[in-house]
């Protein structure tokens, strides 16, 4: 990070990790959760949504914005990313609940302002799927121009950790370590014997405190992590594909008595849309991604509609720096793949994602009380035709089109060099979440592959 | 299959053969219901017909052909009509560049028939390994794509992409009637995140690889040279020659390059080099097309560009610089044509188009894009591209606007077939909105 130059641009809002009040005037505001209100004004005050009315007075010389004619909707959360952060993996052992993307998050991303070009207001920065039981990840707030890592977080929300079933965490430890998991009957044992020692390290540490024993235990990160999964406070949000191994998640959770589950990716969450809903597990999908390797060969784009129409809290993510960017269009696929209504497409990237990452009381809807996460478009945010006018957050805009610089950057890497666009050049996709551990896949059947992707256009 | 015998030994081997054969059984018959045959009439419907203009009318399918386009047109007695009444008629939407048949599952590489081995290798055919039953054809016609370009890809010269309509049992039904040679214009930028070379070494591969392709070029002209001799002396070629072959008639001007290029510089240099060398081209890619606009139309190359829906090639560059990548160029003069670089997500054209469509380009130039353009572009004008008496019957009847996700597209024809609009996606819908048993009681 020291080699940055630091460069403050001056972008004609606050730069600070700023709580500002704001009045929105008369706007069709999409409130998700209440309905939508015609010609309508929102006062932001502290960063908090104070008001919601006609006509509002607010106190003079508050910065007022029009948004007659505009949409106006709670900003965008995209429960599954890995924009802003500087590591994705630490690929070393199928089980390292003890790491934390939170220790590695990186304020000078554009990544982010592309984001906020998009009304994205939140995001989940989530390890990455090489390993059963992988890092915590962060909910973080789209702050940018914040320079300081910290101000990137949104303090009190609910902590999370990334689980991953099927093709990665094989690939990476089966095939590429030579160590289990190298089947799906692996990796259900990881979690097992994770959990089995978990809870006999939490009881070592209570019979400890109670005064039971006298020696005092070793202390262990990675095993009071698992103990605080198994406490509650932790919600898990676990890469996952195919029916059997989601059916096999949910029960071992059943038999340690967890209850917070988030499948992400899911693809075939669809064919136990009814047992999820049962189970109380919620899905945060692609919306038309598959093909891309033979676990989601089985998909439908259908997914997200048959989950919401079975009861499963549903959202839609983006697990990539460029879909993230328009997370308002991937929801309205649902609208030609399923039929959903207007209010469960932006549920979908709204309230749904809050609730999957327990911040549902703070955001995700337009209520007073509420952050004052905005996100202002020009026509309805589920057209094709719509663009991105404004993009508040806590009250502060981190995104206006009428005041958008083509150069963004906040620091300026000396040695930058014009990066090819991987997908662009490739065409390849791929799920995002085995960033960093292509070491360790040189020895497997995807290394080909792989080698085949980043070596495109080379000229031998 | 090489990867994989050399792997034997290992239990792995055993389970990737599995793969393969479950794969083998399991990649066809997509499709439950037959397609059907007309004549058909669409009756009051609003053609959309691109090249001359927007107006209510009927439209007249026989054989494959649109054999009428008219006010009240009166159908033989075996003709099967369908009231158009507040719909509406698009021409079959044409995506000029993907993967579509040529690849299945990308992490497999045996399913994969895009990239042959090899640097110089332009005789090596895309028709030959296209899979009609490839499971992403069917998903992608529901989005109203009749017709796609697939390429092979890698490499300085990957072999020769073909225009194939999207439904038939054999490549040859699909066939469209265009084929080109690709070319990978030698790029020098970085090429991802894993790219630690030097500043030295970029400089040193991109002359090496300008180097290259100079001496290519130079033995494809020693080459024709030999071949106008051995054809005026009535002579036949002695040695078997088959790169060289498929570049002849690039060589004489008969046929169009494509040639894949990207980075705002590489483009200036990949002008001059294809002037020098008088090629007739098509500029694809050009993902930074829009900053040099001037110097593409003066070389009067058509472009073919996309995906329109990526991020931007430098962190500098702003947000929304992919999305008005197309409109930029097309102000410019240039005929462009919109490609989603896809294989299974090719489906996604018309919200690629409609993207540039919002990003400046507007409703009508971006259905061109994908239309005519391409068409023109791929000189098969005459039949394909826009909704006129004579031409294929390739389009699709909706209940709105194509480019609206909220839009249902709700018939299909390619080349004279109605196609049903059925794919695994939506097959797996239907068997699992209300699965039956649900969940099962204890």
């Amino acid at each position: 990070m020291t080699k940055y130059l630091l460069t403050l641009l001056v972008f004609g809002f606050q730069l600070s990790f700023g709580q500002g009040n704001i009045l929105i005037k008369n706007g069709n505001i999409l409130t998700i959760t209440k309905g939508n209100l015609q010609s309508t004004d929102i006062y932001i005050e502290n960063g908090k949504i104070a008001k919601i009315g006609k006509n509002l007075i607010v106190p003079e010389g508050t910065q007022t914005m029009d948004a007659t004619g505009l949409f106006v909707m709670p900003g965008i959360i995209d429960a599954h990313s890995h924009i802003a952060i500087d590591a994705v993996n630490e690929a070393t052992n199928p089980n390292t609940a003890e790491v934390n993307v939170g220790d590695a998050l990186n304020p000078f991303d554009v990544s982010i302002y592309r984001a906020l070009a998009g009304g994205v207001t939140i995001s989940h920065a989530m390890h990455g799927s090489a390993n059963a039981i992988g890092g915590q990840c962060e909910t973080i707030k789209h702050r940018y121009g914040v320079l300081n890592p910290e101000e990137l977080r949104m303090t009190g929300a609910p902590r999370t950790i990334k689980f991953a079933l099927g093709e990665n965490p094989i690939r990476v430890h089966g095939e590429g370590n030579k160590i289990a998991p190298a089947t799906r009957m692996g990796v259900e044992q990881v979690f097992r014997q994770a959990f089995s020692e978990g809870r006999l390290y939490a009881k070592r540490w209570e019979d400890y405190n109670k005064g039971i024993t006298k020696n005092t235990p070793n202390y262990n990160l990675r095993l009071e992590t698992i103990a605080d999964i198994l406490k509650g406070d932790i919600i898990i949000h676990c890469h996952s594909y195919r029916a059997d191994e989601i059916l096999m998640l949910m029960k071992v959770l059943k038999d340690f008595g967890i209850k917070k589950i988030c499948f992400q990716h899911v693809n075939e969450g669809f064919k136990v849309a009814p047992e999820l809903a049962e189970f109380g597990a919620s899905a945060s999908v692609f919306s038309d991604w598959w093909a891309y390797k033979f676990e989601v060969y089985y998909s439908t784009a259908y997914n997200a509609a048959i989950l919401t129409k079975n009861g499963v809290v549903t959202s839609i993510n983006s697990d990539s720096d460029e879909l993230i960017r328009h997370l308002y269009h991937e929801a309205a696929k649902t609208q030609r793949y399923g039929n959903l209504t207007d209010d469960e497409a932006l549920s979908l990237i709204t309230i749904n994602p809050a609730i999957q990452l327990g911040i549902e009381d703070r955001v995700g809807s337009l209520e007073v009380g509420k952050d004052g996460d905005i996100a202002i478009f020009e026509k309805h945010p589920l057209s094709i035709y719509t663009t991105p006018h404004m993009t508040i957050v806590d009250g502060s805009i981190r995104f206006d089109s009428k005041n958008d610089n083509p150069d963004m950057r906040i620091s300026i890497d000396p040695e930058e060099k014009y990066t090819s666009n991987f997908e662009e050049k490739t065409g390849f996709k791929e799920d995002n979440c085995l960033q960093d551990v292509t070491e360790y896949l040189l020895q497997s059947d995807y290394a080909s592959y792989l080698r085949f992707v980043y070596s495109k256009n080379h000229t031998h | 299959m090489n990867i994989l015998i050399k792997k034997s030994g290992n239990t792995k081997y055993f389970s990737t053969i599995l793969i393969c054969l479950s794969l083998s059984l399991q990649v066809q018959a997509q499709q439950i219901k037959k397609a059907e045959k007309g004549p058909f009439l669409l009756k009051n419907a609003t053609i959309h017909s691109i090249t001359k203009g927007t107006f209510l009318g009927d439209l007249f399918i026989e054989d494959e052909k649109i054999k009428n386009i008219a006010q009240n047109i009166t159908a033989p007695a075996n003709t099967k009509t369908f009231d158009c009444s507040g719909k509406h008629i698009y021409p079959g939407f044409i995506d000029s560049g993907t993967r579509l048949g040529l690849a299945e599952i990308e992490s497999i590489s045996v399913t994969n028939d895009f990239a042959e081995l090899g640097d110089f290798i332009p005789h090596m055919k895309a028709l030959t390994a296209v899979n009609p039953n490839s499971v992403s054809i069917p998903v992608t016609r529901v989005n109203g794509v009749t017709t796609v370009f697939s390429k092979p890809e890698r490499n300085t010269f990957p072999g020769t992409g073909a225009l194939i309509d999207l439904f038939g049992y054999t490549p040859e039904q699909m066939y469209a009637g265009a084929e080109a040679v690709i070319m990978n214009f030698p790029s020098t930028g970085r090429r991802g995140r894993f790219d630690r070379r030097s500043e030295e070494d970029f400089k040193k591969d991109s002359e090496k690889a300008i180097k290259n392709i100079d001496d290519i070029w130079d033995k494809v002209a020693l080459y024709a040279r030999i071949d106008s001799m051995a054809k005026v002396q009535n002579k036949i070629p002695e040695d078997y020659n088959p790169q060289m072959d498929a570049l002849l008639p690039v060589y004489r001007g008969q046929k169009k390059l494509l040639v894949e290029v990207n980075k705002k510089e590489d483009i200036l240099v990949a002008i001059k080099w294809l002037r020098e060398k008088k090629i007739k081209a098509v500029l694809t890619g050009v993902s930074e097309g829009g900053r040099v606009t001037e110097e593409i139309k003066k070389s009067n190359y058509d472009v073919i560009t996309g995906p329109v829906l990526t991020v931007p090639g430098r962190a500098n560059a702003a947000y929304d610089e992919a999305y008005r990548n197309v409109s930029k160029m097309v102000e410019a003069g240039i005929r462009v044509a919109i490609r989603t670089n896809e294989a299974e997500n090719v489906r996604n054209l018309p919200f690629n188009a409609g993207f540039a469509a919002t990003y400046g380009l507007g409703i009508e130039e971006a259905l061109r894009c994908i239309t005519i353009n391409p068409a023109q572009i791929f000189e098969v004008d005459k039949l394909y591209g826009s909704l006129e008496a004579g031409k294929i019957a390739n389009l699709f009847i909706s209940d709105g606007d194509p480019f609206e996700p909220k839009t249902r597209i709700t018939h299909l024809f390619i080349r004279g077939w109605n196609v049903p609009l059925e794919s695994r996606q939506t097959l797996l819908n239907d068997e699992f909105l209300e699965r039956l048993p649900g969940i099962n009681e204890e």
